[in-house]
């Protein structure tokens, strides 16, 4: 039996920083996805949110909340918390819905609205949580994305003008896409000129937090085929694994790695992907392009090599050589990225399908990467989530 | 002025020895497979094939090699205090051999990013992370030893 179901459906509201409640933003993006499905929004038997921390109790039962506001019709509803992986979690368990043949027709849904200002943590004196220690000692969280990027420049010999590259590069990717939030060709000097945030990232390194939704109407392989779209785009693959003890790279919110003396360390990142891999039988060697979780310009590059796409500190001269920009033979974020979109958590995971899925159509328009057959994601968000997906023709 | 020295306290209780000279880091043993931890784990043993629940506090190893660096151009959120104005500081992960730890911490006043290099060696020291009306409050920083 085929581990595979299908995406007959996406959709998105642009992202920004519009105001506004984060339900509208997806009520958008769903009926989008319905009406590109060609579905009734009736005809959905499960709702899989991806929740919101920043918007109150109806963020944290997102599933529920997007279903009432499309009108409730009687379908089952599941809300995921994942961190950055809330979507893909969310599409996790609309494909096990649909695997154990409980529903035909699942909408997998992520939206957020993000307040104004920094998110630090709860006040008072808690020296019981990390997150709050390592903000007392001054340590934010471009302390890690930076950490990473001048590690890369240690050891690899990349420079910030290869960072610079990065946003370059996915700047002239999202010019065009219409969900983009910043369509400005940036070139290296404004990147240069923007202000250093923490050495060797500065502000244009660094993605900002945005507004946005996302959704995807994803069905069994035989319901596909009944309403004519037996060769839509398929999910061949999701990973949402964990982290193996013990942690060899320092991550957000901790102080220290976890000790590799008794247990060899190993990088969460680099763990993510090879699930993912091995369910959809494809290889580095099969995919066509990638969207990654460019937090920084930096991790793009941490992430080409997680995915295995080239070899450990060789992305940067593949960036340079220019086979990831469109038109070179393994484009990277050909939606534009973070750089272009900004975060917004819960949709995120989701818009990465979105952009893979219009890939793999060939209805990418500007942005089409020519014969387009395997898409793979990636992300990392905080305390041991993560995912990657793979999208095949 | 004959203001009266402050008294030093650990900003943070129980992380880090208060020896002026060679400070070091307060952390966790397990007594059944051996493995570090800091902050200290007091508990569980997060080894997923070890069911220890017993720990030596143990000092860590107070030198060790820089892994990466960077610094704080722009003031942090509370509850960071910071000074007024800010002055932006650097940051150094270093990696303890013994422990096979990467441990993060300010670096020492004075030394800025340009005068670090991955794989140097660093040692550990303490100084003031911001005082109060009552005492200074005390923290780790890392210090390449060649300075
Ligand atoms: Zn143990």
């Amino acid at each position: 039996m085929s581990n595979e179901i299908a995406v007959i459906g996406v959709g998105m509201h642009p992202w920004g920083k519009w105001g506004k409640n984060f339900v509208e933003y997806g009520v958008k993006a769903a009926r989008d996805a319905i009406k590109d499905a060609g579905i009734d929004w009736k005809d959905v038997g499960f709702v899989s949110g991806a929740a919101t921390m920043r918007c109150g109790y109806p963020g944290y039962v997102a599933g529920a909340t997007f279903a009432q506001a499309l009108g409730w019709q009687g379908a089952e509803v599941n809300t995921s918390y994942a961190a950055c992986a809330s979507g893909s979690q969310a599409l996790a368990a609309a494909r096990a819905k649909i695997l154990s043949g409980e529903t035909e027709v699942a909408l997998v849904i992520g939206a957020d609205t993000t307040p104004k200002g920094f998110l630090a943590p709860q006040g008072g004196e808690r020296p019981d949580d990390p997150d709050w220690v390592r903000f007392r000692l001054g340590i934010t969280n471009p302390t890690y994305f930076a950490l990473y990027a001048r590690r890369r420049m240690e050891i690899y010999g990349d420079t910030q003008d290869d960072f610079a590259l990065v946003k370059v590069k996915n700047a002239e990717h999202g010019f065009t896409n219409p969900y983009a939030r910043y369509k400005k060709k940036f070139t290296a000097e404004d990147v240069a000129a923007s202000a250093m945030v923490a050495d060797p990232l500065r502000l244009m390194d660094v993605c900002a937090t945005s507004d946005g939704g996302a959704a995807l109407i994803v069905c069994s392989e035989a319901y596909a085929k009944k309403i004519g779209k037996a060769d839509a785009v398929k999910v061949s693959a999701i990973s949402t694994v964990t982290p193996t003890y013990a942690s060899s790279v320092i991550e957000m919110p901790e102080m220290a790695t976890d000790s590799g003396a008794v247990v060899e360390a190993q990088s969460f990142r680099a763990a993510l992907p090879m699930k993912a891999y091995e369910e959809a039988g494809v290889g580095p060697e099969d995919v066509s392009l990638a969207e990654v979780y460019d937090l920084s310009t930096a991790l793009e590059l941490d992430w080409m090599e997680d995915l295995r796409l080239c070899e450990r500190g060789a992305a940067a001269a593949m960036l340079r050589a220019g086979d990831t920009k469109l038109g070179g033979r393994l484009p990277i974020n050909t939606s534009g990225g973070l750089a272009c979109f900004g975060e917004a958590v819960p949709a995120q995971a989701l818009s990465q399908v979105c952009e893979l899925t219009w890939q793999l159509r060939g209805q990418a328009g500007d942005r089409q990467v020519e014969n387009a057959k395997v898409g793979i994601t990636a992300n990392q968000g905080l305390f041991g989530h993560g995912s990657s997906v793979i999208l095949t023709k | 002025m004959t203001e009266q020295a402050k008294p030093q306290v650990p900003a943070l209780e129980g992380w880090f020895t208060m020896d002026s000279d060679k400070p070091h880091l307060l952390g966790s043993q397990c007594t059944s497979c051996g493995t570090y931890y800091f902050p200290q784990q007091k508990n569980f043993c997060k080894n997923p094939s070890c069911d220890g629940e017993e720990f030596n506090e143990v000092p860590l190893s107070r030198t060790g090699k820089l892994w990466s660096f960077t610094n704080a151009s722009y003031k942090p959120p509370a509850p960071f205090i910071a000074d007024d104005p800010f002055v932006p500081y650097t940051i150094a992960a270093v990696e303890l051999d013994k422990e096979k730890m990467v441990v993060l911490g300010q670096a020492v006043t004075g030394v800025d990013v340009s005068d670090l290099k991955a794989g140097m060696e660093m040692e550990l020291v303490l100084e003031t992370l911001f005082e109060d009306d009552e005492s200074e409050k005390l923290t780790w920083k890392w210090k390449p030893v060649s300075v």
